[in-house]
């Protein structure tokens, strides 16, 4: 090796970063995100107000303090996009293990700011959220895995990555943390999905889902009140669920009008799981609609430009990453419209909160970067007359 | 399976033999296979990732699409109604044998706050005490300036409470409507309609359970929807209920007692026409149960009645010589040897007076001879005494029904040996609930059969095994009424009614063991009209003391008997029994003392 490139000049390929990374990121996936970003602040400036007056800041402290986060996250988005997938994965192989350590030593020196559950390390001026930032690391790690276990005589990486996907689950429920177990159950599934999960195991897993299901449902008079409940027509007003579903209603098409809003003073979430009841009640069904489709554009763009890409790293990856933060979303948002039961799950880029923003800020990045036009390899195909 | 060798013999070994190194062809071969792998992953993930892609477009419609539902409904109202479960609050109401209300439901509100929604805590604080005074002001401002969403402040409150906190104009101040239950005849038969409370909460309507009495055995048939318009109906007669309750109340405090109880039950059917345990209570308030410590059967809640469990003394006295007969040991002019004390072992048993040395059978009865019983006992044998007690219902609860009677399980010895046998035929060593007692009398009373007392009307006689022939109970009434014409019970006649019965005075058991010299439970069973008798009606007087000729007299002669004798006096017209007033001239001569 050493004697290969001896003496060689470093060589390029002779575009500049910036003009390479303008034509080859995914423009329309980046200005969502900035657009979705605008919107926190703006329902910010709608939620946190209530906040604010119960901790005793002045009525835009956490809209500031959002849009220094929101900057540092963007700032971290492009640095992270105009890596190579290699630097990448390498840092977020780095950050995971960071992350993973965080996380592991939480029992000991995290902090639950009365809630509850140790998720926190308090930083003085901010708390971190190790969780946060484990999960893209994790979807890094796990695509590696995955990735590398499709080689010709290589590791076990599926087993690998799935216990580690177990590990660390494991390690969030004992917080307890429920809501992002699931999710990172639920991204390694995505990745092993697309990385060619035996038609047999996905039906037989499916089936015995719907088998637990109804036996539960059956046997459990608890568990099929729960669900009776969450499928009845009606909610008690004085539940969250049920101040977000009137904040629905109330803000119908066009909503009630800015700073109009009542339910931000009866939510105690209503600047993170419940912004979006927030965001229905003041702009109405339009924004909400504006946001849904921000959302689904990023995800669904990334997956259909990643049907293309040809390094199954980059493609598991990036499908976890995309699928991951699409979940979260559809989750906050599920909950909020009674779809889902209720779980605490921030809506990604626009509910206030420092760790998830950096870290969602990151992880797009991530996803950005993966999902950059690069070549194929279609030439050589076609040279050979393999491709299509 | 077609495997792929790993390195393409063919063409190494012919190379091999050529002398070429056969790496390149092995490498070349490996990263042909990798390309091939490499090409079918990627056209599956295609297909994979096409297929993520619509399900999450989907899925972000479906969301999208519920949250247009959503807005474009109407806002309502919201119900209450956490976890989809159904609050049933009606309750069927309960009536007596003729259809008057026991216990029926009434429409009020309670009353809840919510602090969040709360203008000005301080003056609503202020303004529920004036409404309110049981409510502490102090503890009202602490809960609504405190993190509580939610709370309490009354179950019931009244119209006119409602519009006063209506004024106090608070919007935190809400109310919930409710259906209370109400038991317009306050303290009448509270024993046996026990109460109700409400179980579950909700803001919108509230449960309401059963907690003693038949509205808790009854639990599930008041609540169950379908019986909304079909009343429970009791056997009991409410005029008749209160003048029990009347005559009773006054005998208690004539007599200085510290409770009593009366049960009036229909011989054949074994319907209780009234019961009634005193110290009552209003069952639309009803007090505190008796904390660790207290004597549960001193609190009001406690059914003397059906719930306790007391020695009865003489009145068992009957059964023994009913059974001596029954079982052809002797006829009522058996002579029987009462020379006293009667040894046994290291135990004598004592007459209250000396009554001789021999008593025929009805004599032992009439002057109630513990000592000439004994000899009765003894010649039945523990054995058959058992049976026959047992076939009276006197070793099990009754099937009274009400939750607490099953409390009532009899006491008795550890050993069925001869002494308890003795002892226990003059009503000691077992102890029963004035009930049992009750439903004992009914078989002398209806010719022989065993009836289960019942708080339900009944169709018509519900007679139940027989326990002893027709001529036995015919003689056990006869001599029945010979204690109330000449014997113990003289206070007890009641002109026309012809009223038999046995009276008992059974010392009371100290809680250390042993008896109290001058504490007595006094009871007087009896029938009436003993020629053909329909009802049973047994008093129990706790602790009566009354002073009378010069001297303290505690017996049931002197205390249960006139009490008894004022209620059947009271009762016995409003059951529709015509006094048999003998023909005046028939000198002596009555229908009942054949």
């Amino acid at each position: 090796m050493t004697e290969m490139v001896y003496g060689a000049v470093p060589f390029g390929d002779g575009e500049p970063i910036l003009p390479k990374w303008w034509r080859t990121i995914d423009k329309w996936s980046m200005s969502c995100v900035m657009i979705l970003f605008v919107i926190g602040l703006l329902l910010g400036l709608a939620a946190s107000p209530p906040l604010a007056a119960r901790n005793g800041f002045e009525p835009f402290h956490y809209v500031q303090r959002q849009a220094v986060f929101g900057g540092a996250a963007l700032v971290a988005m492009i640095i992270t996009s105009l890596m190579s997938p290699t630097l990448v994965r390498r840092l977020a192989v780095m950050g995971f293990l960071a992350a993973f350590v965080g996380l592991a030593l939480l029992p000991f020196f995290g902090t639950d700011f009365g809630k509850g559950a140790v998720r926190w390390y308090s930083l003085g001026f901010a708390s971190l959220q190790p969780s946060e930032f484990l999960k893209p690391g994790f979807v890094v790690v796990a695509a590696w895995l995955l990735a590398a276990g499709q080689e010709i005589n290589g590791p076990p990486g599926r087993l690998w990555s799935f216990v580690l996907t177990v590990v660390i689950a494991a390690m969030l429920v004992i917080q307890p943390d429920f809501g992002q177990a699931c999710l990172v159950l639920f991204g390694w599934g995505v990745m092993y999905f697309v990385a060619g999960a035996p038609m047999v195991l996905l039906v037989g897993i499916a089936g015995f889902v719907v088998l637990a299901g109804v036996l539960a449902y059956s046997s459990s008079e608890h568990f099929a009140r729960r669900i009776d409940g969450f499928l009845s027509a009606e909610v008690d007003p004085t539940t969250q669920l049920g101040y977000a579903s009137n904040a629905i209603r109330e803000g119908g098409l066009f909503g009630v009008g800015v700073g109009e809003g009542q339910v931000k003073w009866s939510l105690p979430d209503a600047h993170t799981d419940f912004i979006i009841a927030v965001a229905a009640e003041e702009y109405g069904l339009i924004l909400v609609i504006i946001i849904i489709s921000l959302y689904c554009s990023i995800v669904v763009r990334s997956l259909l430009r990643l049907m293309r890409e040809r390094d199954s790293f980059i493609r598991l990856a990036g499908t976890g990453l995309a699928a991951m933060f699409g979940v979260q979303a559809m989750i906050n948002m599920g909950v909020a419209v009674r779809l889902l039961p209720a779980k605490g799950m921030t809506l990604p880029f626009v509910s206030y909160g420092g760790s998830s923003l950096i870290a969602g800020g990151i992880a797009l990045g991530m996803l950005l970067a993966f999902t950059r036009t690069r070549p194929q390899g279609e030439i050589s195909d076609f040279l050979r007359g393999v491709g299509r | 399976m077609i495997r792929t060798p790993l390195r393409p013999l063919a063409r190494i070994l012919p190379a091999r033999a050529k002398g070429e190194n056969p790496d390149a062809i092995e490498r070349e071969n490996l990263n042909r296979r990798h390309e091939e792998i490499e090409a079918k992953a990627r056209v599956r993930a295609e297909s994979r990732l096409l297929v993520l892609s619509v399900s999450f477009l989907c899925a972000f419609v479906v969301i999208g699409g519920r949250m247009m539902m959503m807005a474009t409904s109407e806002p309502s109202e919201p119900l209450a109604n956490a976890q989809g479960t159904v609050i049933a609050n009606q309750r069927a109401d309960i009536v007596d044998r003729q259809g008057r209300i026991l216990a029926t439901n009434f429409e009020t509100h309670s009353l809840y706050a919510q602090p969040p929604q709360m203008v000005d805590p301080l003056a609503a604080a202020k303004g529920l005490v004036q409404i309110f005074p049981d409510l502490d002001e102090k503890k009202l401002i602490k809960n609504f300036t405190g993190k509580k969403k939610f709370l309490w402040i009354k179950k019931k409150i009244s119209p006119e409470q409602k519009q006063a906190v209506h004024d106090i104009g608070d919007p935190g101040l809400l109310f919930g409507p409710r259906e209370m239950r109400l038991y317009p005849n306050g303290k009448l038969a509270a024993h046996v309609l026990g109460g109700a409370s409400f179980g579950k909460e909700g803001v919108n309507s509230a449960e309401l359970k059963g907690v003693a009495g038949v509205e808790a055995q009854f639990d599930g048939y008041l609540r169950d929807p379908a019986n909304g318009d079909r009343p429970l109906q009791l056997s009991l007669d409410l005029t008749i209920q209160a003048a029990m309750e009347r005559v009773l109340f006054g005998g208690m405090r004539l007599m200085s007692a510290k409770g009593a109880a009366a049960i009036l039950m229909d011989a054949y059917t074994g319907e209780v026409i009234a019961v009634s345990s005193l110290p009552s209570f209003d069952p639309n308030d009803r007090p505190r149960v008796s904390i660790p410590g207290e004597d549960p059967s001193e609190n009001p809640l406690f059914n003397r009645a059906v719930q306790g469990v007391y020695e009865l003394g003489s009145t068992f006295k009957i059964f023994a010589a009913a059974q001596a007969m029954d079982l052809g040991l002797m006829n009522p002019e058996t002579i029987i040897n009462t020379r006293g004390p009667l040894q046994w072992g290291k135990f004598k048993i004592r007459d209250f007076h000396n009554y001789g040395n021999a008593l025929t059978l009805t004599k032992v009865i009439v002057k109630s001879s513990n000592i000439g019983t004994a000899r009765v006992a003894q010649m039945i044998g523990p054995l058959r005494q058992k049976q026959f007690l047992a076939a009276l219902g006197m070793f099990d609860p009754t099937p009274f029904e009400i939750v607490e009677a099953v409390n009532a399980q009899p006491l008795l010895p550890k050993q069925y040996s001869e002494l308890s046998a003795m002892t226990i035929s003059y009503g000691h060593g077992i102890s029963t609930s004035p009930m049992h007692l009750a439903a004992g009398y009914a078989v002398i009373a209806n010719g022989g059969h065993y009836v289960s007392p019942t708080v339900l009307k009944q169709a018509g006689p519900q007679l139940g095994p027989r326990v002893m022939s027709p001529v036995t109970a015919a003689a056990s009434r006869q001599m029945l009424r010979k204690v109330v014409s000449e014997g113990t019970a003289s206070f007890g006649e009641v002109p026309g009614y012809a009223v038999g019965g046995k009276t008992g005075s059974a010392d009371k058991p100290k809680p250390r063991g042993g008896y109290y010299n001058d504490k007595v439970i006094a009871t007087f069973a009896s029938i009436f009209p003993s020629n053909d008798p329909k009802y049973v009606l047994v008093v129990t007087l706790d602790e009566p003391e009354v002073f009378t000729l010069g001297e303290t007299r505690r017996t049931a002669g002197w205390t249960a008997v006139p009490v008894a004798a004022e209620l059947i006096r009271r009762v016995a017209p409003l059951l529709g029994l015509r006094p048999q007033v003998e023909p005046a001239g028939f000198g002596g001569v009555t229908l009942t003392s054949n």
